[in-house]
């Protein structure tokens, strides 16, 4: 498997997906300053609130709250994020802690979402075995309709493997979001068949083919599914899930904060920015594969 | 007569051993798909059959749940005026925000289309950070708070268009308009990126063809070319806008306060959330939970039909 043509073939593979782009045709610059104005008007309303709360972050307690209030903070300061750690240790629970319940939640969710869903998505995608149809139907249909539908439910069956008040009535159905697999699946299907037949011919059995052929193809599909639950995760809330205040969520702490009053606004607005900047940063640095497992999203 | 059995079982026999054989040869599939179809298995697919078993009952987790046939359904639509205003606010969330954040999404991600090559994945950016951005919506809070301090009332003051600050998140008249708002800001997440992937992935050739069967501007090209070809997007596009459109809760709850004034940003899932999750009525929570469950998956079910008809 490990042998040069291979690896000719991967690469070759990998740059014929690099489509190259021509001029475009019929472009009229009246069209073009129509668009760039609509571009920026929704674009305006869509950032807006963004910079404003990463603005609200930097700004003294009293330039919160002035009339009119302003955009950007005249005299930036660091006080909210400090405020923060200096909250994290006066609370009866720790702010630490709930940093940790929601880092354990999002990290031990998403690998394992990535990792089960791949290892289901490869032989919906490659392989003929009875009932393939049937599978795949049932994640089609469950892409319609929400969480909300099976949320009772799934507290029964966490209640009855005692499982409530524990992060892993989160963590276990994020297993087998549905979104995940589809995507994963679709992706699949666009790798080229003839890498799987060589590496059967080179002795390889399905798993090692999951490992060392799927996987690493499948890199652009995987980052995808890490975005998407690590964002859902990320902001999970759990309060109807987890009950002991020690295992709580970032998420849920930050509610509280929110709540917490004008003393407060200062510091949950650094908390926010704390919140957002993480999936954003791992938007940023993967969008380009995002996009690429976007592509074959379609629904046929 | 004995032989035709014999034949008939002897058919039958080689059926169902030739599906064995055909599930032993696989087995290594059914190895590999085995931990995500159990977590499956479980949290979905037996979960939608336990809520339609369930909401024929009566039950609060510790007692055996009694059978009461439509009991909680006749409760729901008869008895329960709550609940008629959540289905109300939910099909309005669901009307207005639903198909309008689908053509967003692809507006949106057409006009980015039409940037040149390197600005596009910061518009994208731009666009796609509020739906992972958390719990950043909060921040609407303060944009529409009540006292004057809040950005929409010091707009508004400011510019002599009120005299006093608005009450908005304590106004029945309001509070649905803000959620849709705020639904809005969220609303381009998984489809929009898939607009975007669909459109950038085009095949150009198909674009030079159409330059030389005379499509003269960028609007034509986009109605004869770009939509029919986007199809398979559009349809992902549409279930995902249109189960969120249903879903619509936390939005609601953290915004406009839960229970929001006289329940006017009320929808199904809140009502779920309120039996299910802290009155532990579960046979009744149920019963709403397959009334949701047939809304999204008719209406879905429905506008795949008619999306997979246009333009054929």
């Amino acid at each position: 498997m490990k042998s040069i043509s291979m690896r000719q073939f991967l690469n070759d593979y990998k740059v014929k997906r690099r489509i190259k782009r021509r001029k475009r045709l019929n472009r009229s610059t009246a069209g073009n300053i129509i668009i760039l104005f609509f571009l920026l008007l929704f674009g305006l309303f869509s950032a807006y609130p963004l910079i404003y709360i990463i603005a609200n972050a930097f700004k003294p307690l009293h330039e919160l709250f002035i009339f009119p209030p302003k955009l950007f903070p005249q005299d930036p300061t660091f006080k909210n994020f400090s405020d923060l750690l200096t909250l994290m240790g006066s609370t009866w629970v720790p702010m630490s802690r709930y940093v940790f319940n929601t880092v354990f939640i999002t990290l031990v969710g998403t690998a394992g979402h990535v990792l089960f869903a791949s290892m289901c998505a490869y032989p919906l995608a490659k392989h003929r075995f009875p009932g393939k149809t049937l599978i795949f139907t049932l994640i089609i249909y469950s892409l319609m309709f929400s969480g909300a539908v099976t949320s009772t439910p799934v507290f029964m069956i966490m209640s009855w493997l005692k499982l409530i008040d524990t992060p892993y009535s989160i963590i276990i159905p994020a297993f087998a979001y549905p979104l995940g697999l589809y995507l994963m699946k679709q992706f699949m299907e666009s790798i080229p068949n003839s890498l799987i037949e060589a590496a059967k011919i080179d002795g390889a059995n399905e798993f090692r083919i999951y490992w060392s052929v799927i996987m690493p193809l499948a890199k652009p599909a995987w980052l995808t599914l890490i975005i998407l639950l690590f964002q859902s995760l990320w902001s999970a809330n759990g309060s109807g899930y987890i009950f002991s205040e020690q295992l709580k969520t970032l998420s849920y702490a930050l509610g509280q904060i929110v709540s917490g009053g004008i003393a407060r606004a200062g510091a949950a607005a650094a908390v926010s920015v704390v919140m957002l900047i993480v999936p954003v940063t791992i938007f940023i640095l993967s969008q380009s594969q995002i996009i690429d497992t976007m592509s074959h999203s379609g629904l046929k | 007569m004995g032989v035709d059995m014999e034949n008939v079982t002897t058919k039958k026999t080689s059926k169902w051993k030739k599906l064995w054989n055909q599930i032993y040869k696989s087995r290594y599939s059914y190895y590999l798909m085995a931990p995500y179809l159990i977590i499956f298995g479980n949290f979905t697919v037996l979960s939608v059959i336990m809520s339609i078993f369930f909401s024929f009952t009566n039950f609060n987790l510790l007692e055996f749940p009694k059978f009461v046939g439509f009991d909680n359904y006749v409760r729901l639509f008869l008895e329960d005026d709550i609940f008629i205003i959540a289905i109300k606010n939910t099909i309005i969330l669901a009307v207005i925000t639903g198909p309008i954040s689908f053509i967003i999404a692809f507006v949106i991600a057409w006009l980015i289309n039409e940037l040149p090559r390197r600005w596009r994945w910061f518009m994208t950016l731009i666009f796609y950070a509020p739906s992972i951005s958390g719990n950043a919506y909060l921040l609407w809070k303060l944009i529409f708070s009540s006292d004057m301090y809040g950005y929409a009332n010091s707009f508004l003051l400011k510019n002599g268009f009120i005299t006093e600050p608005v009450t908005w998140l304590q106004d029945t008249r309001y509070v649905l308009w803000i959620i849709i708002i705020v639904q809005f800001w969220l609303s381009l997440g998984v489809a929009f990126l898939a607009f975007i992937a669909g459109l950038q992935n085009m095949d150009q050739q198909l674009y030079e063809a159409g330059a030389i069967d005379g499509v003269r501007n960028r609007w034509q090209e986009l109605w004869y070319i770009t939509l029919p070809q986007m199809k398979p997007q559009l349809m992902f596009g549409a279930v995902m806008q249109i189960t969120s459109s249903f879903g619509i809760a936390a939005v609601s709850s953290e915004i406009a306060g839960y229970p929001s004034v006289d329940y006017a940003g009320h929808t199904i899932v809140l009502h779920l959330l309120d039996y299910g999750g802290i009155r532990f009525e579960m046979g009744y929570a149920s019963a709403i939970a397959t009334i949701l469950f047939m809304i999204m998956l008719s209406s879905n079910i429905i506008v795949q039909k008619l999306l997979r008809r246009v333009g054929t």
